[in-house]
């Protein structure tokens, strides 16, 4: 009570503001920065004055119209991120059915969850370079075991189906143990009444998995869902240092983010060009974290809603008692 | 109903096998990869060419000696990896707190409209503001230096917006009122109460921006061109130039060299790691 007098709340603004000050600086200001030069002409090494294009939106307009890599680029990390997905959720979800299941009790769960989880840890960099060595050609450890299995040695790297086919792969096997450890808890935080119910009903095992898990992990799904997507946006490392020659072949692994970095930093400098694909992805990328920010404001005000009833309940019952 | 019972257990024996044997074959995928390539960092290149091993061979030393005989020096890597890992880490763990603490222990204004734009910017991709990033930082001549690769953590949406959730179970009001009355200032309060509170959160967020900032590839890549500073990742893409074209061992060797200190953080903590996880996923 004696603290009523004093007014704590510019702490709130102290405390937040290395926050702001860190965002405004190295965030803030660079997107803005990046939206500005996707609007003028700047390349080369040599930094020249800013100049504005003539007609402003000439850098989009070139790329979405006129550069058959760019929307290569954007066709192949969808596509990429599709072949990647499709296992992963599958999988994800046939390990968190059998995992959760009481009747089957799978014994060694822990130890099968760190060696899935495994890969998601290790540097992606690194990844790729095992990858591309494994797949070497015409002598590496993957060709050997095709060659002891009577098939002659086959170039996985510079054939477009398989290369983009590890790449996708390569994200698969980093994520599906990721996506089965979030999808294991959200089915821990699925009320044990429901399942219990459902079991006094007679349901079995399938029954239970497809008319009550899956239809309570639809908000965590569709999360994993939009993370993925803004993660498979970003798509690098992977397909920059599996294949010798960044992007494949015919440019089968060139993702967004690859022709971004080598617009830029590789070759012809063409910053304005590499900034204009940036908003692009940007955009998307915003349209994508909208979706996201709308599924979690339901549940946080959801979650305040049942916070609220079990409020009003308790002071009913403390009322009654009274 | 005993036929009934027998059938179905039967059955379920039946299914456990399958659902051992897919468990059995994905852990082995998990692992294979990484166990080939410890063996061939110690195999010559004509023996990993002539055929598929799991017996270590002899050649380690040599090896060794053609890989930090070319361009990769992994303990130049190791010790700028870490160098700027450990920066961000602190900046991070430590700055989102406070942050996070300044929306949950005052009232102000702008405090709903902060959070909401925290979780906006939540999922900004790096790569949207590189260009602009690279040119700042050119112009205020910090390419080659780390500062861009730490000082940037310090605004880490997704961390505090996990440290709220934390401090949103665990912080109770009353320890901060009694402190006032013990004359203890709000800066104080924050450093030598609530963040030791909040040490299990701080050890969980430390580890996965830690692993995050070393494996990161996209920006050192472009704001780092000096050999002296490359980082790990960066020495790893060297791996994939035509200095190693020829030699399978070392190349081999140079990635587990990458991913021998996070093979043994993670054995050491995956207990935590996993759990981390699972609550980063439902964000309770």
């Amino acid at each position: 009570m004696r603290s009523k007098g004093v007014s704590y709340s510019k702490y709130g603004y102290i405390f937040s503001l290395p926050f702001i000050l860190a965002f405004l600086v190295f965030s803030l200001y660079p997107t803005v920065y990046t939206a500005v030069i996707g609007f003028t002409d700047m390349k080369g090494v040599i930094p020249k004055p800013l100049h504005f294009l003539d007609h402003p939106f000439q850098n989009f307009k070139d790329l979405i119209f006129h550069n058959p890599s760019f929307r290569q680029s954007l066709s192949n990390t969808f596509l990429i991120w599709v072949w990647n997905f499709i296992p992963q959720i599958v999988i994800a979800l046939l390990l968190t059915a059998w995992f959760t299941n009481k009747r089957l009790n799978i014994r060694g769960q822990g130890a099968f969850k760190i060696l899935l989880y495994m890969p998601n840890i290790i540097t992606a960099g690194s990844i790729a370079v095992l990858f591309g060595s494994l797949f070497a050609y015409p002598m590496g450890p993957v060709n050997s075991l095709y060659e002891m299995l009577g098939w002659s040695p086959f170039d996985f790297l510079q054939d477009k189906t398989t290369a983009r086919g590890i790449v996708a792969f390569i994200q698969f096997w980093m994520w599906y143990g990721n996506t089965m450890i979030v999808l294991i808890a959200g089915v821990m935080g699925i009320s044990p009444d429901l399942f219990e119910s459902a079991q006094i009903d007679g349901a079995n095992a399938r029954q239970t998995f497809f008319r009550i898990t899956l239809p309570n992990l639809r908000t965590i799904m569709l999360f994993t869902l939009v993370t993925s997507m803004i993660g498979g946006l970003q798509m690098f490392d992977i397909p920059q240092l599996l294949n010798r020659n960044a992007g494949g072949p015919d440019n089968a692994t060139l993702t967004a983010s690859v022709f971004i970095y080598q617009q830029a930093f590789r070759g012809s400098y063409m910053y304005n060009r590499a900034a204009a694909a940036s908003m692009i992805m940007f955009v998307i990328a915003a349209i994508l974290s909208a979706i996201v920010f709308y599924l979690m404001r339901d549940r946080d005000a959801a979650r305040v809603k049942k916070q609220e009833k079990k409020l009003r309940k308790a002071a009913r019952a403390a009322a009654k008692g009274a | 109903m005993a036929n009934v019972n027998t059938g179905s257990s039967a059955a379920r024996g039946f299914n456990k096998t399958v659902i051992y044997v897919v468990c059995i074959i994905l852990a082995l995928l998990s692992i294979m990869p990484f166990l080939i390539m410890f063996v061939n960092a110690t195999r010559s290149t004509p023996e990993i060419q002539s055929g598929l091993s799991l017996i270590p061979s002899t050649h380690l030393s040599t090896n060794w000696q053609v890989l930090v005989g070319k361009t990769f020096s992994p303990f130049r890597g190791l010790l700028n990896s870490f160098i700027i890992s450990a920066g961000a880490t602190l900046c991070a763990i430590y700055f989102s707190s406070l942050t996070a603490y300044g929306l949950m222990a005052y009232s102000w204004k702008m405090r709903q409209p902060f959070f909401t734009f925290i979780m906006c910017v939540m999922m900004i991709p790096a790569q949207a503001s590189s260009i602009g990033f690279y040119q700042f930082m050119y112009k205020l001549h910090w390419t080659n230096s780390f500062l861009p690769l730490i000082l940037p953590a310090i605004a880490a949406p997704a961390v505090v917006f996990f440290m709220r959730q934390y401090l949103l179970a665990t912080l109770s009001m009353e320890i901060v009122e009694a402190a006032r009355i013990d004359g203890s200032g709000e800066y104080a309060t924050f450093n030598r109460i609530i963040l030791p509170m909040m040490m299990p959160a701080l050890a969980t967020q430390a580890i996965f921006t830690f692993v995050a900032t070393w494996n990161n590839l996209f920006l050192p890549l472009i704001l780092l061109t000096d050999k002296s500073k490359y980082t790990l990742p960066i020495m790893v893409s060297l791996l994939r130039g035509d200095a190693y074209r020829t030699e399978f061992g070392s190349v081999y060797l140079g990635l587990s060299l990458t991913v021998l200190p996070l093979f043994v953080i993670y054995f050491l903590l995956s207990r935590y790691i996993i759990a981390g996880v699972a609550l980063g996923g439902v964000k309770e």
